[in-house]
């Protein structure tokens, strides 16, 4: 899957052995191993990804048409704009209950505890968590960004990434202008995820949608330009204490991973060098730099471990 | 120059993109209005709001839908003709059984379905109304089934008695009564005619007001004077009755 990514770059194959990277070490391609269970170490993340992403529409789907219960509660009631975990346990989309906070209606505590359970969870693992491991779209457009790299397919035209910070402010306006949830009514994720709990309709037109739209017109269109959600959770992923740590003496810029990232924005050596660690909050922990880096120089990790080798190098700086 | 001419692009794009925003925004509110609006005959689940109060709490759930225990209540997919991802009932096909507990309102997270509502009798879902050219009793026949089935019983729907013509049996027609209707569907869905001859509808939708200026004299308590101020207007006492304003204007 990332071997291919390659093509993007027409120069990769012509990359010289003895090109050296800013730590005067040689700069290494990414090869995939051609043994299966090195594959599937590159691939670990994407496996986590999808088994996360399929259980918890399992869970939901289990819960609702197969009455999944353990001690006669049911698991996961609902879907992914609220739901009720093991019967007692309130779950909300934060940005959904912001929507119609800003409708001027009296929210109920019980959907304001489970949106703030949300963002708890979320504000630790990292906002966009939600689009790489849970959003069931991000299977789409994760299919439709592959087969944009097989087909070579070129963008249309460029759309500035922060185009989807517009879109999120616009839902909220609406939202307090026409008096119902701007996004939840138009959001082809919820469109999705319910339809594949509840009964089919129209939705997966929404889905074809997207999937034509990242695929021809636009590479990541809706998760990378479009979508408040992303952006909403992008805010969150500012402050949240699990990143991709950068390890920069061993980074030869060799760039495999800005490659495959779907954010690629995010990975601004410069930045990553002085933080230690991815800063942007529109990473979304996917996890695919670490697998594809050919020096080991990503990992996730906390924010405190990144701040603590910041320190450390200081110093060792300051002793020399 | 230079300058000058950069403030002036910065000047350009900014109002360009601001436009952008708005048409995009325009567009998007036309549509989320179409879509509010789209059912107002929708049959919501008991407890719920008034449509646009409904449209706007209803965060879509559908935890409505699964703690129903007759599979009454359905979440509508894109493409139906109600409110996208809103629960909803079709009495014909599945009516609401009027369980005691109300699950249904108890599930709801966000309070679109109230929960104030604990006695499912006070809950208005939508008023049965009967089409009395199609209905057996109204023709003559004997049925009465709505009535019997109705689980307000004896109170939403009553059966008047309409004596015939010698040779002719009476006539056993059924009548709803608003104020206790629940909307529930029973009826509807018991009603034995090819297309049901009783209905549940959305009250606005067929209910008139009589307004507070007629004053049934036979029934009001209070003797009849011209000094009487309807309830609506005390406040504002020097404004007649608008009801009245029109047959004094020379236009009739």
């Amino acid at each position: 899957m990332s071997t291919d990514s390659c093509t993007d770059n027409p120069n990769a194959g012509n990359r010289e052995a003895t090109k050296l990277g800013p730590n005067g070490k040689p700069v290494r391609a990414f090869v995939m191993p051609s043994r299966l269970t090195g594959k599937l170490k590159v691939w670990r993340f994407i496996i986590y990804r999808r088994l996360v992403q399929i259980s918890t529409l399992l869970l939901f789907f289990g819960t609702a048409h197969w009455g999944w219960a353990i001690a006669d509660e049911p698991i996961l009631m609902g879907n992914l704009s609220s739901s009720t975990l093991l019967g007692f346990i309130p779950l909300a989309d934060p940005f959904a209950v912001l929507q119609i906070f800003l409708t001027q209606h009296m929210l109920s505590t019980e959907v304001i505890i489970g949106a703030g359970i949300v963002l708890l969870v979320y504000g630790f693992l990292g906002g966009r968590v939600w689009c790489s491991w849970v959003c069931p779209i991000n299977m789409v457009s994760d299919l439709a960004a592959w087969l944009r790299r097989k087909l070579l397919i070129k963008d249309c035209f460029i759309v500035s990434r922060h185009v989807r910070y517009t879109v999120l402010v616009l839902s909220l306006i609406l939202s307090a202008i026409t008096g119902i949830a701007a996004f939840e009514w138009v959001s082809p994720i919820s469109m999705f995820h319910r339809e594949l709990i509840f009964g089919i309709g129209m939705g997966w037109m929404a889905i074809i949608g997207v999937f034509i739209f990242d695929l021809f017109v636009l590479r990541d269109g809706w998760c990378g330009h479009l979508c408040p959600l992303g952006a909403f959770y992008g805010l969150l992923g500012k402050v949240a204490p699990l990143r991709i740590l950068f390890d920069s003496p061993t980074c030869t810029h060799c760039s495999e991973c800005v490659r495959v990232c779907p954010e690629p924005k995010v990975l601004n050596f410069k930045k990553a060098k002085e933080a230690k660690m991815i800063t942007s909050g529109d990473c979304t922990n996917c996890g695919r730099c670490i697998t594809v880096c050919p020096e080991n120089t990503l990992s996730f990790g906390l924010r405190m471990q990144a701040n603590r080798n910041q320190k450390s190098s200081h110093q060792s700086e300051s002793n020399k | 120059m230079a300058k000058k001419s950069s403030r002036r692009e910065f000047l350009i794009r900014s109002v360009q993109s601001v436009a952008l925003a708005a048409t995009g925004g325009l567009v998007w509110s036309y549509l989320l209005r179409q879509q509010a609006h789209a059912a107002p005959h929708a049959i919501r689940p008991p407890g719920a709001h008034e449509e646009a109060d409904f449209n706007a709490k209803c965060i879509k759930c559908g935890q409505c839908v699964r703690d129903c225990p007759y599979d009454t209540l359905k979440l509508a997919p894109a493409g139906d003709t109600v409110a996208i991802g809103t629960p909803y009932f079709i009495p014909r096909e599945v009516p609401c059984y009027m369980c005691e507990d109300i699950p249904c309102v108890k599930a709801c997270p966000t309070g679109a379905l109230d929960p104030s509502l604990v006695k499912i009798e006070d809950s208005q879902m939508g008023l049965a109304v009967i089409d009395i050219e199609n209905c057996l009793s109204w023709l003559g026949l004997r049925c009465e089934i709505c009535h019997r089935v109705c689980p307000v019983q004896n109170k939403a729907i009553t059966l008047e008695h309409h004596p015939r013509k010698i040779s002719k049996h009476a006539m056993f027609v059924p009548l709803v009564h608003s104020d206790h209707c629940t909307g529930c569907g029973v009826c509807e869905k018991a009603c034995p005619t090819e297309e049901a001859a009783i209905r549940v509808v959305q009250p606005e939708l067929v209910q008139g007001k009589v307004g507070e200026h007629y004053r049934l004299g036979w029934k009001v308590d209070t003797p009849i004077t011209q000094e009487y101020i309807p309830q609506q207007r005390k406040n504002e006492q020097d404004t007649p009755a608008t009801g009245l304003d029109y047959l004094n204007q020379g236009d009739i």
